[in-house]
């Protein structure tokens, strides 16, 4: 006699090992976790869900969507033509399982297999019946029959029996309907539900099954595994047994399928002996009392998990204290509350347990971040962890605090904010996160915050210091407005600045002139928060911190003031020397379409090959080239960790389309006029519909190059027919709701993560853009083939320049760039004060088609052009040097 | 000869020896240099839009190219001739902004010259009775493949509508005199099943039995058909419609589809029928096949027992009938095995309980 498990593990899905699994997790009735998923349409988790039934060995897939409130139909077409597209899915036979005709013919329309319809019976008679056998057949599908009639669904054996033999008899006899395409499912009902008549349910079953297979040949039987141990919902291990010893003597009855979870199988031999022994008595109802003794005996068992994973939990031997430690430096959160709770019970306040061990853990956190030994990453997810003890002590503190009036401390508080017009957080949020683990109290009121609003809140929660962050130029001005309104409103507190755009230059130059009542630190990067927060903090080190820095900022500024101003050229003159290509022979491709077009048919998936990941370590300040940085003696295991983690979100992000990437591109006939680019209205180039406007470099180049300005790259008016294109491409829609999710959960580590794969996906999508663009929309380059790497080293024909970056450093260019695309109304992208495209993961720019178009960057620029440039763009000249403030050369 | 009479009379031919079905069109018609008035005629002088290329309205508009094509394929020494209607659905026309009653008539018209052209060589040779299978191809729009590379479940067609549109085709052709219908090219397994449902029902409202075959397409070297299944799944697939014969044709050479043959000739309880392409196409999308080297191929996979039915796909032309009639004349014909009673079933590959 073979056990079950043998005969489990021998059947594949091309053969006939003796018992086959129908995998019933794609079950909306079955399954409340499907269920969730089909309601709320996240038909790429529900896809997967078919996936591991198949990974954990089912051979056949039982589909069904019966729920009142779905458009049942609607959804077993949808699901099937999903995994249809699936080949490891796809590749096993389809059961379609309803209540409701209707629903299994629609199944049927969308399986090009052939599949088992579940089920048919004679419960609304035997022309019925016929019926929809007939159908099944006309499909070419195979059936199930219930052991059904129009007196009920049959319980003793003996009518089991006689409802499937009235059944084979009438499918084969009246319909020629092939034995070997009928399986009888002759019912398994729910035992040990304490009432005597359903003891004997089980044993009705096997000898139904064994009278049905004597005497009915060719057929097969089946049935739906769960609904034995019905009784014992919520208690797994329990449940799993049965379900064990029921297929073991089921199967010996002549059983041939069943609907089970196929990851869930327990090895009968394996089961705990005294476990076995009252689920077989109850089972094959050999005693009187079988109920009793497996309810007796159940409760032990609840809970336990199967023989899974066997991690290496040694670390858990330790003192609660080196567990709270172990876990905060792994980043390890599963047993974080029970731990916290522990010590929380043996300690006087709940305060004590953050003060004590988690800060001591949080401090080593903190010295192997300091020492190079840990990177940012770590530390976030090392945050993660402390959070969450935190929030479980929270309700303690706030218990203590109400009942004795104690308070609790921190080491400081800090009003982050990415000030007004700004929408770019990841570093600000890196930046509170780690003072966070270092015991600070951050309060972060998000992006695009006006002035005024952080500058009230920073009085109101008495903050001890302000941090201001910005990516892109215009903040720089903002900062020092705020700056200023510190000033105005006699504030002493010190002021952080930091972001992408900033500057110790620029901080010393410009920003700290206008505060000098209190400190004005820039800070770097994430790992240098802490050492400059505590600085200032610390009434001891804070005079001598700020003096130092004051010192250092004033050494600055003389240094540029003295050394300042290199020579340019005059602007006539870098005209005059402009990059002047032959225009004589240039024919300007024309582009597939002219004005704008929305780009609808992007998905995830198809951006992962375009993305440089190389700056998305950077962005957690992991400083290497991707894929050498994974094997960095440095940073390489801390890279690898992160790219572990990523690869994780990736694929749920790219499988439940977390993101909706959705651009616009355009293009229009154009031609250059001086440094300006004139966008004709049509081919007829009469009338000008808009008009962008570029800067020339005015330094003084020795290789001969020219003086560039974009326009150089178009052809002048009257030089015949050119073009210019733009884009705006996002991938931040969805992008905020899921970031705040993951904060409310304390999960700081996956709402960062997730921003930076937004940027990621984002710049992939202009990437990709571009060389459809190249290849198709434009078609210059129809046989373009390029590899990722050459992609990324831009190694093709044509640029994309953006504005606010250093071919053009106006950001304001970008309002042109937005109406001619409607960007707004195609892509759901809108513009801040400061010209910052909202959501953040957004990338705009140009397409400039010359093969002699080149990126370059503008440098400093003189008096005169900056005049001249208002003037063009009809601006005061303070107007132009507000906007064009980074790149003065005065 | 009633109907009923060249059926049973097919049926027996098959049991005796290995038939042979006719080669390509396409080819054949591209050789006429037919313009653009050709294809139009008088019918359909004012339609909108390029008729050029749409082969089957020539059943309509040059019926004495059609009938000849037929005449020269059984003067080559085929058994069986197909109709010119591979693509008369009203799915596979729209293309060509063709009406349904266009549609039929093409069908019907298609039946009716080769029906007429099959009874003449009877006629003339009574000991080689002359058959016509009715073609059914595949369509542009495919029920089981996604339409949009970024939405897995979208599809351009329902299968009611597939379902309608072989429906029509079938009943025109019926009626229009075939003794078979032969539902070729399959890239689609659910497109094919929709056309068996259609006559598995029309049968079922009364219309007379034709015995069916059908051809699916492994499309490359994967082995697989384009939406994906192996042979032996595909054959569980369409065996519910006992199908008088099963087979591949097209995609491949007779030697890349060897193998796939041979499978389908193990599995299959029913004849098993091939007719490859010339070869693959070479740079120019010719085929250069000689018509001795498919001969020779095919001779050798009788020899093995592998087939019942042989003919040719693109880039054969009557000379290639003619080697291959020449090469399996008096070789026997393939005996379908009994396989063992179980439960087949399948998605992508096969099933078997036994």
């Amino acid at each position: 006699m073979t056990d079950l498990p043998t005969e489990i593990a021998q059947s594949s899905s091309v053969s006939t090992g003796r018992f086959v699994n129908i995998g019933e997790r794609t079950n909306v009735t079955g399954s409340a976790a499907f269920r969730k998923l089909i309601t709320e349409g996240r038909y790429a988790e529900a896809v997967e869900v078919a996936r591991q039934q198949v990974e954990n060995g089912a051979q056949i897939i039982d589909v069904n969507m019966d729920e009142g409130l779905l458009d049942s139909k609607l959804a077993m077409r949808t699901f099937l033509r999903l995994i249809a597209a699936e080949p490891d899915i796809a590749r096993t036979p389809i059961m379609i399982d309803s209540s409701k005709w209707e629903v299994i013919e629609e199944g049927l329309k969308n399986v090009q297999g052939k599949a088992i319809v579940n089920s048919i019976s004679m419960k609304e008679g035997e022309a019925v019946f016929l019926q929809q056998a007939k159908l099944a057949r006309s499909y070419g599908a195979a059936v199930v029959v219930m052991a059904f009639d129009e007196h009920g669904q049959a319980d003793t054996a003996q009518r089991k029996f006689e409802i499937s033999k009235r059944a084979y008899d009438l499918l084969t006899q009246s319909l020629g309907f092939p034995a070997e395409d009928i399986i009888f499912d002759p019912n398994i009902f729910a035992v040990a539900t304490g009432i005597d008549e359903h003891n004997s349910y089980a044993v009705d079953f096997f000898e139904g099954v064994r009278l049905i297979k004597k005497h009915l040949p060719g057929v097969h039987t089946s049935g739906g595994l769960s609904n034995v141990s019905f009784s014992f919902r919520g208690n797994e291990p329990v449940r799993r047994a049965m379900h064990s010893v029921f297929l073991y003597h089921g199967v010996r009855a002549g059983l041939d399928m069943a609907i089970v979870n196929a990851g869930q199988l327990d090895i009968y031999d394996q089961i705990d002996p005294e476990l076995r022994e009252r689920v077989e008595d109850v089972i094959l109802n050999r005693r009187s009392d079988a109920t009793e003794r497996l309810l007796e005996i159940a409760e032990r068992y609840r809970g336990q998990k199967g023989a899974e994973q066997k991690k290496d939990l040694g670390w858990r031997t330790g003192d609660v204290e080196s567990r709270l430690a172990y876990a905060l430096i792994n980043g390890v959160t599963e047993f974080i509350i029970e731990d916290t709770e522990e010590a929380r019970l043996a300690s006087d306040r709940p305060l004590h347990v953050i003060e004590g061990p988690l800060m001591a853990g949080m401090n080593t956190v903190g010295d192997l971040f300091g020492a190079g030994k840990m990177f940012l990453p770590q530390v976030v997810k090392s945050a993660r962890v402390m959070k969450a003890a935190v929030a479980h002590l929270l309700p303690f503190m706030e218990e203590e605090k109400l009942r004795t009036g104690l308070a609790g401390t921190s080491n400081g508080r800090i009003v982050l904010a990415t000030v007004k017009g700004d929408v770019h957080d990841i570093g600000k949020n890196i930046v509170g996160v780690v003072l966070q683990c270092n015991g600070y109290e951050v309060v972060d009121l998000g992006v695009m915050v006006p002035a005024e609003r952080i500058l009230e809140a920073a009085v109101e929660v008495n903050a001890d210091m302000i941090g201001l962050s910005g990516l892109i130029t215009p903040s720089l001005d903002e900062m020092v407005y705020f700056a200023g309104e510190m000033q105005r409103r006699s504030l002493s507190i010190p002021l952080l600045i930091g972001g992408a755009t900033t500057s110790p230059a620029h901080t010393a130059i410009k920003i700290e002139p206008a505060y000098s009542s209190g400190p004005v630190v820039h800070v770097l990067d994430a790992s240098r928060a802490v050492g400059v927060v505590s600085a200032l903090v610390n009434p001891e080190t804070r005079s001598s911190y700020w003096e130092d820095t004051r010192k250092r900022y004033a050494r600055m500024r003389e240094a540029r003031s003295g050394g300042q101003a290199k020579p340019r050229l005059p602007l006539g003159r870098a005209r005059a020397a402009a990059h002047s290509p032959d225009w004589t022979s240039y024919v300007a491709p024309r582009p597939a379409f002219l004005g704008a077009r929305e780009i609808r048919d992007v998905s995830l998936g198809h951006l992962l090959d375009y993305i440089d990941w190389t700056p998305y370590f950077a962005s957690w300040e992991l400083a290497g080239r991707f894929p050498d940085i994974l094997d960095d003696d440095v940073v390489g295991s801390s890279a690898r960790a992160l790219w572990a983690d990523t690869q994780t979100m990736l694929r749920t992000l790219v499988a439940e389309r977390w993101l909706s990437p959705r651009g616009v591109i355009g293009f229009w006939p154009a031609n250059s006029d001086g440094d300006d680019i004139v966008v004709w209205t049509d081919e007829t180039r009469q009338e000008e519909r808009a008009r962008f406007h570029t800067l020339r470099q005015q330094m003084e180049k020795e290789n001969g190059r020219g003086q560039f300005a974009l326009s150089d790259f178009i052809a002048p008016v009257g030089r015949g027919a050119d073009y210019i294109g733009g884009f705006a491409v996002t991938t931040g829609h969805g992008e905020a709701e899921r970031s705040a999710e993951f904060v409310a959960r304390h999960d700081d580590y996956s709402s960062i993560m997730l921003k930076a794969l937004a940027d990621r996906f984002a710049e992939a999508f202009a990437e990709a853009m571009h060389e459809r663009v190249r290849r198709v929309e434009w078609g210059y380059a129809p046989d373009e083939r390029m590899t990722p790497q050459q992609l990324i080293a831009e190694a093709y024909r044509g640029i994309r320049p953006a504005p606010g970056y250093p071919c053009q450093p106006d950001h304001t260019e970008k309002a042109t760039l937005f109406d001619l695309l409607e960007a707004p109304r195609h892509t759901g992208l809108e513009l801040t004060t400061s010209f910052a495209m909202t959501p953040s993961a957004s990338v705009s720019g140009l397409y400039l088609a010359h093969p002699e178009a080149a990126y370059f960057a503008v440098g400093r620029i003189d008096r005169d052009q900056v005049e001249d440039y208002a003037r063009r763009k009809g601006w005061s000249l303070s107007d132009a040097e507000r906007w064009l403030a980074p790149i003065l050369n005065y | 000869m009633s109907r009923s009479s060249r059926i049973a009379a097919l049926e027996r031919a098959a049991r005796e020896r290995i038939l042979v079905l006719d080669g390509s069109w396409g080819v054949m018609i591209q050789k006429r240099g037919l313009t653009e008035a050709d294809f139009r005629g008088e019918r359909f002088a004012a339609h909108p839009g390029q008729l050029k290329g749409n082969n089957d309205i020539l059943c309509l508009t040059r019926p004495d190219i059609i009938a000849d094509l037929h005449g020269q394929y059984f003067a080559a020494g085929a058994d069986i001739s197909e109709t010119n209607t591979f693509s008369s659905t009203v799915i596979a026309q729209d293309d060509y902004h063709l009406d349904a009653a266009a549609v039929r008539d093409i069908n019907l018209e298609g039946a009716r010259i080769a029906r007429r052209v099959a009874d003449e060589w009877t006629v003339r040779q009574p000991s080689k009775p002359r058959f016509v299978a009715g073609s059914v191809g595949p369509l542009n729009k495919m029920l089981s493949m996604s339409s949009d590379v970024n939405d897995p479940g979208a599809r351009l067609v329902s299968f009611d509508e597939v379902y309608a549109a072989y429906r029509d085709q079938i009943l025109a052709l019926n009626e229009g005199g075939v003794d078979l219908y032969l539902i070729e090219t399959i890239t689609d397994t659910l497109n094919c099943k929709a056309a068996l449902k259609a006559i598995l029902d029309l049968e079922d409202e009364g219309l007379e039995h034709l015995p069916v075959w059908i051809s699916g397409t492994i499309t490359d070297r994967s082995g697989r058909t384009l939406s994906g299944q192996t042979a032996e799944a595909f054959w569980n697939s369409v065996r519910h419609s006992r199908p008088f014969a099963v087979g591949f044709n097209c995609a491949l050479g007779a030697d890349l589809m060897r193998p796939h043959i041979a499978e389908m000739s193990r599995v299959a309880d029913t004849l098993v029928a091939a007719y490859p392409n010339a070869g693959l196409p070479n740079a120019f999308g010719e085929y250069d096949e000689a018509p001795h080297q498919t001969a020779h191929e095919l001779e050798d996979w009788a020899r093995q027992g592998l087939l019942n039915i042989v003919g040719g796909c693109c880039g054969t032309t009557p000379d290639h009938i003619r080697h291959v009639a020449e090469a399996v004349a008096g070789l026997a014909p393939r005996r379908p095995p009994q396989r063992p009673r179980a439960l087949r079933l399948s998605g992508l590959e096969p099933f078997e309980l036994a």
